[in-house]
């Protein structure tokens, strides 16, 4: 018989702490006036990420993105801040118009009331139980990258060598 | 745990990043939204690799191409937006309007 997480109160309340934590970072990323500090709410989300694929029981991952988002994305976007000369402080000018921020919170909305319909609504959907014996270690998870998905994983690293030639054509001066 | 919490979390996110990209006009701020739809789904994708009756390891490697795939999306789409700031000083969205639309 398979484990089930269910009977775990410690990882729930985790989950739960780490959850509203989160939606109140995100939320502060899309509402705060000033660049920096969204750029800082965004580490707060993405750790609160990773600690969420460790509830998970997918600890490379979660490494994975400690180091690629908030070693390297975040201090991209820093520096794309620091480039673009944004305003320290405050700047008034990051945010749309207010039709522009009714319409996207409608939609918004919308959307997470179809989602969670979909979620809530399916039958036998909210009864699924997370099995702990499913967790996979990381040698699964390098054979399966190696061997099933190796096209993909080729196909990865040339998006990766293109994508760092076309930024340094876009970005550099001539 | 249910893997419905996992699932409304990760919509919960990707609802605020939409609307982030709706909202904002600051195209450095746009690109910060992309990363949190980007992230949410990568919660859904291994919330599933744990769930259901088979042993399933494709959640954790698509979570790992697109984490890949992020990092290659934001350094283009940095780039390009410091392409824009040095040929307008200017990366608010609503002054590219050179398409008229």
């Amino acid at each position: 018989m398979d484990a089930v997480w269910g009977d775990n109160t410690a990882q729930n309340i985790a989950f739960y702490i780490i959850a509203a934590v989160m939606i109140v970072a995100a939320l502060r990323v899309v509402t705060t006036k000033n660049v920096v500090h969204a750029a800082l709410y965004l580490v707060a989300v993405l750790v609160g990420i990773a600690g969420q694929f460790i509830l998970l029981g997918a600890e490379f991952i979660a490494a994975t993105q400690l180091l690629v988002y908030v070693g390297a994305i975040v201090v991209l976007f820093l520096f794309g801040i620091m480039l673009t000369r944004a305003q320290l402080g405050k700047d008034r000018d990051v945010d749309g118009s207010n039709a522009q921020k009714w319409s996207g919170g409608f939609v918004a909305l919308i959307l997470l009331v179809v989602m969670g319909y979909a979620i809530y609504g399916t039958d036998g959907m909210t009864d699924v139980e997370l099995v702990e014996e499913r967790v996979q270690t990381i040698s699964q998870v390098s054979d399966s990258i190696f061997s099933t998905y190796i096209v993909p994983f080729e196909a990865v690293s040339v998006l990766l060598l293109a994508a760092l030639i076309g930024a340094i054509v876009l970005a550099r001066r001539d | 745990m249910l893997l419905a919490n996992f699932l409304m979390l990760s919509s919960i996110l990707f609802c605020i990043g939409v609307y982030g990209v709706l909202a904002r006009k600051n195209a450095v701020m746009v690109l910060m939204s992309i990363e949190l739809i980007l992230n949410a789904v990568n919660i859904n994708l291994v919330a599933f690799g744990v769930a259901g009756p088979a042993v399933d390891i494709s959640g954790h490697v698509f979570a790992l191409f697109i984490i890949a795939i992020a990092a290659a999306e934001v350094g283009v789409g940095l780039a390009m937006v410091l392409l824009i700031y040095r040929n307008r000083s200017s990366i608010d969205l609503d002054d590219l309007d050179l398409m008229k639309g």
